[in-house]
């Protein structure tokens, strides 16, 4: 693949003033489909969780999920958005052989909520208001996987396979009216858009919204228009944006390339392209053409729906605070400078850490891990934290520190337990041996064995060099096996210093 | 008032995922035209101020439970299938189209 | 015993019930029946070996006291359209040849439930495109009443089976007239019931807003205790009525009795009664409606003046939704899958798939649809269809305010010669006429056989025509009608099928 040639950033913005538009897909995470009464499962074996109307069978039809509609309303409220009073589906016509029925139910020009806004904040705590058109209902497509060739991708493919497990799967399809002024700043407004969607959802419980299962997927819409022009320049969508810092190197990619060739008078083609996280560029997809002439028209084997007023209220009433006012409390209610709150903001992991406080652990611990250890793992594994733990199984895990039973090490083992799936944190502390030693009989041996060697660290603690004491904590902990409590193993030391 | 060409009727046909063969398209823009021009007439009475009526008789709000029933195992889901490898079903190499 | 083949079903139903026949007795005859005629009629795409089974249980429970519905043991044909889990379902189409679907349409659910046994799968045009049954991938069906000519479609084989006594019970399918224009032309006894009536979950779709699966059979009564097996509503069919329905069989049995037509009201609607009828088709239908009046109705005149437009917006519309819904035929799923020479993509062995697995009409709506929806279109097309479909429906609800039903020929003419209209398909889809409005109403109609025709002693049938909801008016008024005409006749209209040479009709 020719490599784009990309104009410098700060150049590209000196010459051109970005827009962009952003089309957020988020899964819900009801019980059965949208249109069929199937299972709405992650990672069921292929073409299990299907019913005739998933695979678009012939003489089968779609009957709506009540519980979907409610998700969607209270997730068009908590965008700001209107409710319709009426509103319809429609079918989306194309073919293609992951869309069972090769049309998409969808909906057309009355969505079941529009006219919203929403506040996120950025990463120095700037607030930025996204206008938001539409937010409308509609149904998942199967998923493809592509065999031969040498990559799994689809070009050298020799032929693909098909699982309708997903077709069907509720989604809400949240579209922005065109984003203004966002500068330089394109991609972290982005970011911090789909950021505080997730946060959003998950606070509704309306959606597992975890990006690396596809639960929450990005488009994003860029175009150029030289610095002073009124009219928009023609716009490419991204998609295949599939992490939080993918959609800000995709905007900034995308911005960079679009300006190379403007600058040099080539005209942007309206297309949709696609990002690839390994290489951080994006090529192009199936240029758009008359194939795109989607024949919308009212699905004439669904009824209209007509949410009633009594039942929006009621929605409106449960929802929770919005991320922005949450923050302020949390952040208040935790005692966390603003380094260490905006750090969490940041990392997209104030969801996790609430929610592990809300399990029981104490915030600075809650903080540490997610940060800390699972961070690492992550990074490492590069998958999202969320991926790893729930919070509760991390709040269950500094419980057992808090009790003594475990120490931090003994905790990281436990940790590593927990995500190979070997039960609860209790069952792998009995499983895997972890408890810490807490008869001091066993400890006092150990110190004296230590201290034996190193005869000279009693004299140091005495004449007041307390740190001495390190080295035979060290010492106690591996001839423990790991398996002792540092702080009481500390304690004994001095002790036996000051008898 | 019809503008009905071969064109027309090749670009529907690649709509529809119909091949058809030179001789259909000839015959179908003619017979399209014949029948456009007689179905043209709805827009005689089809005035603005009359609503459009989607469904003939009337209801709104008809919605299921949210509840799992009427799965098919994957043999089920397969039996009809021109081709599949056990558990998907297989299709041709969709080449240079998007995922 | 006679021939209990030429029975009712309300009378096999009673000597089935005092146990003078056993359901494998008059299973087996009907089966025996079908290897007889079916050679050259061509009803059925596909006869069970299953049916003796099932009449056999039914038998077994039966003497064991087992409480059983009236028609169980009766046995049932079903038009190619609804899904059977055990027999090939293809809508008469080569593109879902041999197909066998993992589930039963509803109303197929149903009549297993009330322990029917099913006999097979009967021709139809393919995906009900049609008013002939000659545009079947698999064969032609031929009329029950004379073998030269056609038996209506697009539910010929439904309605031939029955008219040629092969079943007394059979189900159809109605978009635009496919249930009651066949039973016109086969001197049988055919209701597509208020849209929402009987459920379309498995039933292969046409035109999802006109669809409605209904009862083919030679009597009213006969009808309605089909109609209430299968009727009443289904959680799996949004557009299923969730009223609770009075008994059809009920009804008809009121009607028998007289009485009904005194005082009714009754609308005879002019755009329906255009001197360009078969005058033999128009003399049956205005004797009929003397003899109404000399029983105390009152004849009416209605106007509907939008019904010019309903066969243009009905092809907008039935193009356009058929488009869409026959898409799923794309060789991914099931049935055919043609792959071209050369380098196959996904994408050309869907549309080779498509050109070799549909036939001539098909792709000949499909195109049209297609165009009906696209771009630029949609308003001028199928959005005016729509209006044209909101001003049918004033034109009947200003018609039922004036009368109780309405009535008119089921058919403009009697069943016409195999292969007459074949080459014109705008003369084919005005034969439905009279029909569509109905479907593009969503209310219900039946059509009755009311005698034959002066110049070919063909079959001509009356439709009735009631407010939606009120199907329970046309069995009531249907079965009047019928009591009336037989007693004039001094027999069934079904006695009158001519006899072949040979002795079997």
């Amino acid at each position: 693949m020719a490599r784009d040639a990309l104009m410098d950033f700060d150049a590209a913005l000196e010459k051109f003033e970005p827009v962009i538009g952003l089309e957020v897909h988020v899964e819900l995470s009801t019980k059965s489909k949208m249109f069929s009464s199937a299972s709405n499962v992650f990672g069921a074996d292929p073409n299990t969780a299907v019913t005739p109307v998933c695979l678009g069978l012939p003489g089968s039809l779609p009957v709506v999920n009540r519980e979907a509609v409610r998700y969607s309303i209270s997730l068009g409220l908590a965008l700001g958005c209107e409710i319709a009073e009426t509103c319809r589906f429609a079918r989306k016509n194309y073919f293609y052989p992951d869309l069972a029925k090769n049309y998409q139910i969808s909906q057309f020009d009355e969505p079941i909520a529009f006219e919203g806004s929403l506040e996120v904040e950025l990463d120095n705590g700037d607030l930025v208001t996204i206008p938001i058109e539409r937010a409308h209902m509609e149904e998942d497509a199967g998923k493809l996987t592509h065999v031969g060739g040498t990559t799994g991708r689809i070009q050298g493919a020799e032929y693909s396979l098909v699982d309708y497990n997903r077709a069907g799967v509720p989604l809400v399809e949240i579209v922005t009216k065109p984003i203004y002024g966002t500068e330089a700043r394109a991609g972290e407004v982005a970011r911090a858009y789909v950021s505080t969607i997730r946060d959003i959802v998950r606070g509704l419980g309306i959606s597992e919204a975890r990006m690396e299962r596809g639960n929450l997927r990005c488009d994003a819409n860029v175009s150029l228009r030289p610095r002073g022009d009124e009219k928009l320049g023609t716009r490419t969508e991204t998609k295949n944006v599939n992490s939080l810092r993918s959609i800000e190197r995709a905007i900034r990619y995308e911005i960079q390339r679009q300006a190379a060739l403007l600058d040099k008078g080539i005209a942007i083609l309206q297309e949709t392209r696609h990002w690839h996280e390994d290489s951080g560029t994006t090529s192009p997809g199936r240029p758009k053409s008359d194939a795109d002439d989607y024949r919308y028209f009212p699905e004439p084997d669904l009824l209209p729906i007509r949410p009633s007023r009594e039942l929006v209220d009621e929605l409106r009433a449960a929802l929770p605070e919005p991320p922005a006012a949450q923050r302020r409390r949390l952040k208040a209610e935790w005692g966390f400078s603003d380094v260490d709150f905006q750090s969490i903001v940041n990392a997209g992991l104030l969801v996790e850490v609430r929610e592990t406080v809300d399990a029981g652990a104490n915030p600075q611990s809650a903080r540490k891990w997610w940060m800390g250890e699972l961070s690492r793992i992550a990074n490492e594994t590069n998958v999202e934290p969320a991926s790893l733990v729930t919070p509760v199984q991390v709040a269950e895990l500094q419980s057992a520190v808090d009790a003594g039973t475990i120490n931090d090490k003994l905790a990281r083992e436990a940790l590593a337990g927990l995500m190979a799936n070997e039960g609860t944190v209790a069952e792998i502390i009995e499983k895997r041996g972890l408890t810490v030693v807490s008869d001091d009989g066993a400890l006092i041996a150990a110190i004296d064995d230590a201290l034996a060697s190193q005869p000279d660290v009693l004299e140091k603690i005495r004449s007041g060099k307390v740190e001495a004491a390190g080295a035979v904590i060290g010492a106690v902990m591996k001839a423990m096996g790991g398996k002792a409590d540092a702080a009481r193993v500390r304690e004994l030391v001095i002790e036996r210093a000051s008898a | 008032m019809s503008d009905i060409t071969e064109d027309t009727v090749r670009h529907l046909a690649n709509l529809a995922r119909i091949a058809l063969t030179p001789d259909e398209v000839t015959t179908l823009a003619s017979e399209l035209a014949e029948i456009v021009s007689a179905v043209e007439k709805v827009n005689e009475v089809a005035t603005a101020d009359i609503p459009a009526t989607s469904h003939p008789i009337p209801m709104e709000n008809v919605w299921r439970d949210d509840v799992v029933a009427d799965e098919l195992t994957s043999e089920q889901a397969l039996t009809g299938a021109p081709d599949h490898d056990g558990s998907r079903f297989r299709v041709t190499a969709i080449l240079g189209e998007e995922e | 015993m006679s021939d209990i083949t030429r029975l009712s079903a309300a009378e096999q139903s009673v000597l089935l019930e005092s146990r003078e026949i056993s359901s494998v007795e008059l299973t087996k005859a009907h089966l025996d029946r079908i290897a007889e005629t079916d050679t050259d009629l061509g009803a059925f795409l596909y006869v069970s070996d299953d049916a003796l089974t099932i009449a056999d249980e039914v038998d077994s429970a039966r003497a064991g006291g087992v409480a059983l519905n009236p028609l169980a043991g009766i046995p049932v044909a079903i038009k190619d359209v609804l899904c059977t889990l055990d027999m090939p379902s293809t809508a008469g189409s080569k593109i879902l040849e041999g197909w066998v679907p993992p589930y039963d349409a509803t109303p197929v659910a149903r009549l297993r439930d009330a322990r029917l046994p099913i006999l097979g799968k009967t021709n139809m045009d393919e995906f009900a495109m049609g008013s002939s049954t000659e545009h079947s991938a698999y064969k032609i069906t031929r009329n029950s009443w004379d073998r030269t000519r056609i038996p209506g479609g697009s539910g010929g084989g439904s309605a031939s089976a029955v008219g040629a006594f092969q079943a007394s019970l059979a189900l159809g399918s109605d978009t635009g007239g496919s249930i009651r224009q066949p039973a016109a032309f086969t001197g049988t006894v055919g209701v597509k019931p208020t849209y929402g009536g009987v459920s379309r979950y498995g039933a292969i779709a046409l035109a999802s807003s006109l669809d409605q699966v209904g009862p083919v059979t030679r009597t009213v009564l006969d009808a309605g205790l089909l109609h209430d097996i299968i009727g009443g509503h289904d959680h799996h069919d949004s557009t299923s009525i969730s009223d609770k329905w009075p008994s059809f069989a009920d009804a008809a049995r009121r009607g028998a009795r007289g009485e009904s037509l005194k005082g009714l009201r009754v609308g005879v609607v002019k755009e329906l009664d255009q001197p360009g009828f078969q005058p033999g088709v128009t003399s049956l239908f205005h004797e009929t409606l003397t003899m109404l009046a000399a029983e105390g109705a009152e004849i009416v005149d209605v106007n509907a003046p939008n019904f010019e437009y309903a066969v243009a917006a009905y092809y907008l519309i039935l193009t356009a939704e058929a488009s869409s819904n026959l898409a799923k035929f794309d060789s991914v799923r099931f049935g055919l899958r043609v792959t071209p020479s050369g380098t196959p993509t996904v994408e050309n062995v869907m549309s080779t798939t498509r050109e070799v697995g549909f036939g001539a009409e098909a792709k000949r709506r499909i195109i049209l649809g297609t165009y009906a929806l696209s771009a630029g279109y949609y308003d001028a097309y199928y959005g005016s269809a729509q209006k044209v479909r909101t001003l049918i429906q004033r034109d009947f609800a200003a018609a039922f305010a004036q009368v109780d039903v309405l009535v008119s020929p089921t058919a403009p003419t009697t069943a016409w010669k195999v292969g007459e209209n074949l080459d014109d398909p705008l003369a084919m889809w005005l034969s439905d006429i009279t029909t569509i409005p109905v479907n593009m109403a969503g209310i219900p109609g039946i059509s009755i056989p009311i005698g034959l025709a002066d110049e070919d002693q063909l079959p001509v049938g009356l439709q009735i025509m009631a407010p939606a909801r009120e199907d329970a008016r046309l069995y009531e008024i249907g079965a009047a009608i019928e009591a009336l005409l037989d007693a004039k006749r001094g027999s069934t209209f079904s006695s009158l099928t001519p006899s072949r040479a040979g002795g079997v009709i």
